[in-house]
């Protein structure tokens, strides 16, 4: 009785982050984490409203396309080029409670694997009607969507010889500050998946499950889109209405 | 006493990666025309209530280079010290002040904000903290988030009591924390971020 978890509550305390489920600032096998790693310990303190609470996007207005990849870019009123899919989800908190309301940006490169940026130098082509960049609002149970084409494998400097997986970035906000989060999710079956020094930065294995989307034949569009499943699990409140009530938080 | 325990794990964090701009700030990576605007690009409108201020400074790596893939989010309180209204919510319901501004870094790893000057916010004990922005930074090569504050130079009294600062002790890396001021029409508050090394800032698991 005394962990009833308030539904409205957007100020109690988060769990701690689990540091050793997360990615460690520097991992060699990452080049890039070499200089821009901290060395010092992080400094642990109790969220206070500044981290407890955090934008909302409720009633952001979205354009009609902003879910849709393979036409809100279109140049030519033509579609993207490749393998077309629905990539859905939901965000959940760690208590397993739905996100509602919460927005979810993705960016990624086309289905050559070329990213549409001044600093990509791949020599796979841009694709005209393509520019890689989406979000979506959360509903009531915490669901996105959008629809997009599957994204190339492609090379980057790092290794003599290293290349990305198939991938999705993920940017999502949940209703706190510190429940902010920056992920990548890739795709059942990919053999490049356990190659990846940036998967590998993630010290579990069950921490890069959880990073792969399924694939999901029941939502499949026929003759039409593939469907991956990805759900995104945010830092969840530990505060309880018996703290609430007695401690004021 | 009550100690309730997760059921679900949180989603591993992954990198940024150096083509954030394409999904955070599309319109300022050239990718026109699907957002009308990049999120968090315009804090204040003219009927914004309080102190305009630019707050600037640097992302700088532990070789000293300039981080100019980063991309910086603040979270801040309006000059009352109330915390926001939805961003993009109708002009009605919003008080011309979300509180949540997201910029890219330039080529020499410099961020700038238009913001107002935050009002104090009570801290865990009831007593105020002092004047601060959330901070959270992301880049190739940071595997997760990197969270940190921004507190103001002029608030000195306020500073010296503030629950956060006083838990840092040595001195040389709490001011790692504080922006300087710089006169100009608009006060400026400027304050370098450094990832790595002598001069690293301090970064919370908060
Ligand atoms: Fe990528």
């Amino acid at each position: 009785m005394n962990d009833i978890i308030l539904p409205g509550d957007d100020q109690g305390a988060l769990f701690a982050r689990d540091r050793s489920w997360q990615p460690p600032a520097y991992t060699p096998g990452y080049k890039s984490t070499t200089f821009r790693a901290p060395r010092h310990a992080l400094l642990s303190l109790p969220g206070t409203a500044s981290e407890l609470t955090g934008p909302t996007f409720g009633d952001m207005p979205l354009n009609p396309l902003d879910n849709d990849l393979i036409r809100n870019y279109s140049q030519d009123g033509g579609e993207a080029i490749g393998q077309r899919l629905i990539v859905y989800g939901q965000v959940l908190d760690e208590n397993a409670r739905p996100v509602p309301g919460t927005l979810v940006e993705f960016w990624q490169a086309n289905a050559g694997g070329r990213y549409r940026h001044k600093r990509e130098g791949y020599l796979a082509p841009l694709d005209p009607n393509f520019g890689g960049c989406g979000r979506a609002i959360t509903d009531a149970n915490g669901f996105y969507h959008f629809r997009t084409v599957k994204p190339g494998a492609y090379p980057w400097p790092n290794g003599a010889n290293d290349w990305r997986p198939a991938h999705i970035h993920f940017s999502i906000f949940g209703h706190a500050f510190a429940q902010r989060l920056i992920t990548q999710m890739y795709f059942e079956g990919d053999p490049m998946i356990w190659q990846c020094p940036i998967v590998g930065s993630v010290p579990d294995k069950a921490g890069i499950t959880q990073l792969i989307a399924k694939l999901d034949r029941h939502n499949t569009t026929p003759m039409d889109a593939l469907a991956y499943r990805f759900d995104i699990v945010l830092r969840g409140r530990r505060s309880t209405l018996f703290e609430n009530k007695l401690e004021g938080n | 006493m009550l100690h309730p325990v997760p059921t679900l794990k949180e989603t591993p964090s992954q990198t940024a990666g150096p083509y954030v701009h394409i999904g955070m700030t599309p319109n300022w990576a050239g990718i026109r025309g699907v957002y009308d605007a990049d999120p968090g690009a315009t804090m204040v409108s003219a009927d914004t209530p309080g102190t305009r201020i630019i707050l600037s400074g640097r992302i700088i790596d532990g070789a000293g280079v300039p981080v100019s893939d980063a991309v910086v989010e603040i979270w801040q309180a309006d000059g009352n010290g109330s915390y926001g209204r939805p961003v993009g919510s109708s002009a009605e319901a919003r008080p011309a002040f979300t509180g949540w501004g997201r910029q890219p870094a330039n080529g020499e790893g410099e961020f700038r904000f238009e913001t107002i000057k935050p009002g104090p916010v009570p801290g865990p004990d009831g007593r105020p903290m002092a004047p601060h922005v959330a901070v959270w930074i992301v880049a190739r090569g940071i595997n997760i988030g990197l969270q940190t504050r921004i507190y103001f130079a002029d608030e000195e009294a306020a500073n010296a009591r503030d629950f956060v600062l006083n838990r840092i002790p040595d001195p040389k890396r709490r001011a790692t924390l504080i922006a300087r001021k710089e006169e100009g029409d608009v006060p400026q508050y400027r304050l370098d971020i450094h990832l790595q090394g002598d001069s690293e800032t301090v970064f919370f698991d908060m």
